[in-house]
């Protein structure tokens, strides 16, 4: 069995200066102040790279405040087209006077500050080059003030960067028309800005950057999107009709997204008539209930919440379950217990959500790892929570959502739609009979009526409380016993419809990985890294909950099997000893919260660290 | 022929009162909520009601048992504490063709429901919300609700120490187009202003005062039989008529007797027993309420009403046809729409 005997992988820690160029290969932190508009500045550059057909990821380290506190931008440039977060960012752009100190005590000897030189004191480090540019003459120059000042000043460091980087301002500009969405006007403004500042470092910087970008094509045909405007398109394209929401730190752009695409397809541009509706809820608890209601009567309907939104919807999500109502909740997670972490990301709400709701609950859970897969599991969503009717849940996270990631154009969804066991009149007019609750199929899923739907056997009531197969109120103790079974074996079908995991394996692997959501682009990295030190490994991403006879065989295959998630107590960890017991032993946690999206670095020496105790058992031993 | 004669008279669709009735009711002999489910029972009898068109809904409580002993041919859903209008709101968005009459309590709706009873009516959701108000828990036995009479003693609560919420008045600060308050021994007044509210083009608030004769019927609760008999003050005296029906003016003397037209042709007559009140005054109105209040006065009739306002689903503009049957066709845009979408990014 092959260790790993050098755990840090060298190129994870900045090189130190030498002639030859780097090449498509590094990071870039941005450092301003929050609310002054560098979003748009990093999306120009970001997509600037993107167009040049580099393959490149950008991560916002933001803080949880609406102005003034300092915010990160990360820029990883990756030729292999890798998308982690890597600890290291070889170039800075210091536009953050209250951060500057830190931020270039973290940069990497060789690396390159470029800040703005009317800061009022520098750090000095002799293996660092710092690059002072002159933002004021830019400013004064658009005679643009206050705020609009502030986002000119961000347009400076698109041009310097641009010119150290090598990116051709056409590529600027094309990002800009892209991001202002063809408004020239904002475009041209923006622009002059970044030519002047492009001319001043052609001009004035004498540094010959070691770090370029080089046009590949690696990135044609392919576009650039946040997880939360995917999940948005995948539930249009899925057919949601009613949403209902209370705005929460990181869906709501989600429901942005919803009030983007809502208007301009379901609306008849000469009546004005609408087929949806979203309505913004006065918290959590009103959203579920209005998604529930919507969902009893037979509407696609969902809501977009965090942790905490959750956690108010908790006593709803048993009534949907014991109701059997269908529903879509989207948690886009954050960090908790309580506010926690407001604006970073975890995967921290897996246990609770499984569970959650009083007694004895089960909740389907969908993990999208991409922005593909929000796409996909957009759709999907409502026709599961429709075929199994039950609240759905979708565990995305920060990362995926609020970040713009690289995706290959969405397909459309060519499956017609599901939506389940719904009796219409005239059914129930040939068949002669309903009960809501009874299980005619043996999968434990019961046919229901609409609400109005006019026969006169339709009519049933939804509760809470006890009840029969005809939906009447009971206490009876074999009444309740035969429900909360049915429920069950409900539960058993939805192991068979959840999406399959995605399993990657190779001949002689030392051990398995198992991870869910947006780690994998961290597992990928570490895999590559360890497969150069002749370490194979198999990989397995869960897709959802619960678990399938697919993952049981994964974990069959291994001896060990390491399980990667961002949360304290290793969640899925525990739900995957619960659901296979006799496999429980095989299961090593690696459970790692910072708040931060993972890096390849920590899964090789977490692994590392692990295999290396192992092998020194094995010699005590 | 023999069930012919048994079945009673039959209305415009062929149905006995006989057939609107619910389950056999599980709460108090007594109990005011039963004399309130038994006027809905002839409210939809008499109103030639279809069943499967209304939705019964409902929190948590002895008022919230209500659905189950009315309309037993209608889609119901007994919700969660004080969340029914909530689930209320999202079930007629996603079928705004069906009409909705929900039941709650005074803890339900004052306590525990508050704010989602406020938001509701802020948005004007099209339904009859009924408060049944006794001022006590009857299910956990006894404990003072928001609506409790300040100072008022309970056998194991205690002394009130609050003052009471005044759900009328919530109502109309919330914005509430209708608001009423009424005593469930007052079978008429009931039915009058339930016939009235099911016409009303919005969230129709009706407080009742149904007392609870386990934990709050003393003659000295104003939530008690012996206080409303005897206190009872109507505004006016409160008629309704249908659409389709004639207006007989002989009825009328100018000067005492007013009518409102509502959105769908139907009529609210007030006969005015109190010269100066103007249900159509919201400052009057809150004013009136405040004065009862101060007075120990229980007024009872349409305190409120204005049907300028839009419902939720005239906000939204949605279409004619209920979301809940809109198809795949409607539901999911064509491939050309994804397609032009994602050039956008």
């Amino acid at each position: 069995m092959a260790v790993i005997e050098n755990a840090v992988e060298a190129t994870a820690v900045a090189q130190p200066p030498t002639d030859k160029p780097i090449i498509n290969d590094f990071a870039i932190v941005v450092a301003t102040a929050n609310g002054t508009g560098s979003q748009t500045a990093n999306m120009a550059l970001l997509r600037a790279i993107f167009k040049m057909g580099v393959p490149v990821n950008g991560k916002n380290i933001f803080p949880s405040n609406i102005q003034g506190l300092p915010t990160w931008y990360h820029i990883r440039v990756s030729q292999d087209g890798y998308t982690a977060r890597r600890e290291t960012n070889e170039l800075l752009v210091a536009f953050n006077e209250t951060t500057i100190y830190q931020d270039v005590r973290d940069l990497p000897p060789g690396g390159l500050c470029l800040y703005n030189a009317d800061f009022r004191s520098l750090p000095t480090r002799d293996d660092v080059t710092m690059v002072g540019i002159p933002v004021r003459p830019f400013v004064a120059e658009s005679g643009l003030k206050g705020k609009l000042g502030d986002y000119i000043a961000n347009m400076v460091y698109v041009g310097a960067m641009a010119y150290l980087l090598g990116v051709p301002l056409a590529k600027i500009d094309e990002a800009l028309d892209v991001h202002f969405k063809q408004r020239r006007k904002f475009v041209d403004s923006n622009m002059a800005v970044v030519r002047a500042a492009y001319q001043w470092a052609n001009d004035n910087i004498v540094y010959n950057s070691l770090y370029r970008v080089e046009p590949m094509a690696a990135t044609a045909g392919k576009m650039l999107i946040t997880g939360n405007e995917a999940a948005a398109l995948g539930a249009v394209f899925g057919g949601v009709s009613f949403a209902a929401w209370y705005p929460i730190t990181p869906s709501t752009s989600l429901i942005d997204a919803l009030n983007d695409y809502l208007p301009r397809l379901r609306r008849d541009p000469e009546t004005g008539q609408a087929t949806y509706a979203v309505v913004q809820a006065e918290d959590e608890l009103a959203a579920i209930g209005m998604i529930l209601g919507a969902g009893w009567s037979g509407a696609r309907a969902m809501t977009a919440t965090s942790g905490p939104g959750i956690s108010l919807m908790a006593e709803f999500a048993g009534l949907g379950y014991f109701s059997e109502t269908p529903a879509v909740i989207w948690n886009v997670q954050r960090v908790g217990p309580s506010t926690g972490l407001p604006t970073r990301t975890g995967q921290g709400d897996v246990l609770f959500t499984y569970y959650l709701g009083h007694g004895d609950t089960l909740n389907v859970i969908l993990f999208p790892a991409s922005v593909a897969e929000c796409f996909e599991f957009g759709v999907t969503a409502f026709d599961l929570a429709d075929e199994l009717q039950t609240p759905v849940f979708v565990l995305s996270d920060l990362d995926l959502g609020m970040n713009n990631w690289m995706t290959e154009p969405f397909a459309y969804p060519e499956q017609p739609m599901n939506r389940g066991k719904v009796v219409t009149a005239a059914d129930l007019q040939r068949d002669g009979r309903f009960a809501r609750y009874l299980d005619v199929d043996g999968d434990g899923i019961p046919y229901r009526t609409l609400p109005g739907n006019p026969h006169p056997l339709a009519a049933w009531f939804a509760r809470g409380t006890g009840h029969n197969e005809h939906a009447v109120y009971s206490e009876k103790p074999q009444d309740w016993e035969n429900n909360m079974l049915r429920l069950r074996r409900k539960f058993e079908t939805a192991r068979q419809l959840v999406p399959d995991p995605i399993i990657q394996e190779e001949a002689d692997a030392a051990f398995g990985i198992i991870a869910f959501g947006t780690t994998q682009y961290a597992i990928d990295e570490a895999r590559d890294r360890l497969a150069k030190q002749g370490v194979a490994t198999g990989f397995m991403r869960l897709r959802g909950l619960p678990i399938n006879d697919d993952v049981r065989a994964f974990i069959g295959r291994y001896e060990r099997l390491y399980v990667v998630e961002l949360n304290r107590d290793g969640q899925i960890h525990k739900i995957l000893q619960t659901e296979a017991p006799e496999q429980a032993a095989r299961l090593v946690s690696l459970a790692h919260m910072d708040g931060l999206p993972l890096t390849a670095r920590w899964v090789v020496e977490a692994i590392a660290a692990q295999e290396a105790g192992r092998k020194e058992q094995t010699s005590d031993d | 022929m023999i069930n012919e004669t048994k079945r009673g008279k039959e209305n415009k669709l062929g149905l006995t009162l006989k057939e609107y009735k619910g389950l056999p009711s599980t709460l108090c002999n007594g109990c005011g909520h039963n004399s309130i489910a038994n006027q809905i029972v002839q409210v939809a009898y008499e109103l030639d009601i279809e069943q499967h068109t209304i939705l019964r809904m409902s929190g948590i409580g002895c008022s919230s048992k209500s659905p189950a002993y009315f309309l037993g041919g209608s889609f119901g859903f007994n919700s969660l504490h004080g969340r029914m209008p909530s689930i209320a709101t999202g079930a007629l968005m996603g079928n705004h063709s069906l009409h909705a009459i929900g039941v709650s309590g005074d803890g339900d709706t004052g306590s525990i429901g508050l704010g989602q009873f406020k938001h509701m009516v802020r948005r004007n959701v099209r339904m009859v919300y009924v408060v049944e108000n006794n001022g006590v828990y009857g299910l956990t036995k006894g404990q003072f609700s928001a609506t409790a009479d300040e100072g008022q003693v309970l056998k194991y609560a205690g002394e009130n120490e609050f003052p009471p919420v005044d759900l009328c008045m919530e109502a109309i600060v919330a914005g509430a187009g209708f608001v009423a308050r009424s005593f469930s021994g007052d079978a008429k007044q009931v039915r009058e202003l339930l016939k009235a509210a099911l016409h009303f083009n919005g969230t129709a608030v009706l407080d009742i005062i149904s007392p609870c004769v386990a934990f709050n019927n003393a003659d000295t609760s104003t939530k008690s039989y012996g206080y409303g008999r005897e206190h009872e003050a109507p505004l006016h005296d409160f008629g309704w008529v249908p659409p389709a029906e004639e207006i007989e003016l002989n009825d009328l003397e100018p000067g005492e007797t007013r009518l409102v037209e509502m959105h769908d042709g139907s009529f609210i007559r007030l006969q005015k027993l109190e010269e100066a009140y103007d249900p159509g005054n919201k400052i009057a109105a809150l004013s009136r309420l405040q004065t009862a209040h101060d007075n120990q006065e229980f007024i009872t009739g349409l305190i409120y009403l204005n049907e300028s306002r839009p419902t939720l689903a005239e906000v939204n503009r949605m279409v004619a046809t209920p979301l809940a049957q809109l198809g795949e066709e409607v539901l999911r845009p064509s491939r050309q729409a994804l397609a032009a979408l994602l050039t956008e990014f």
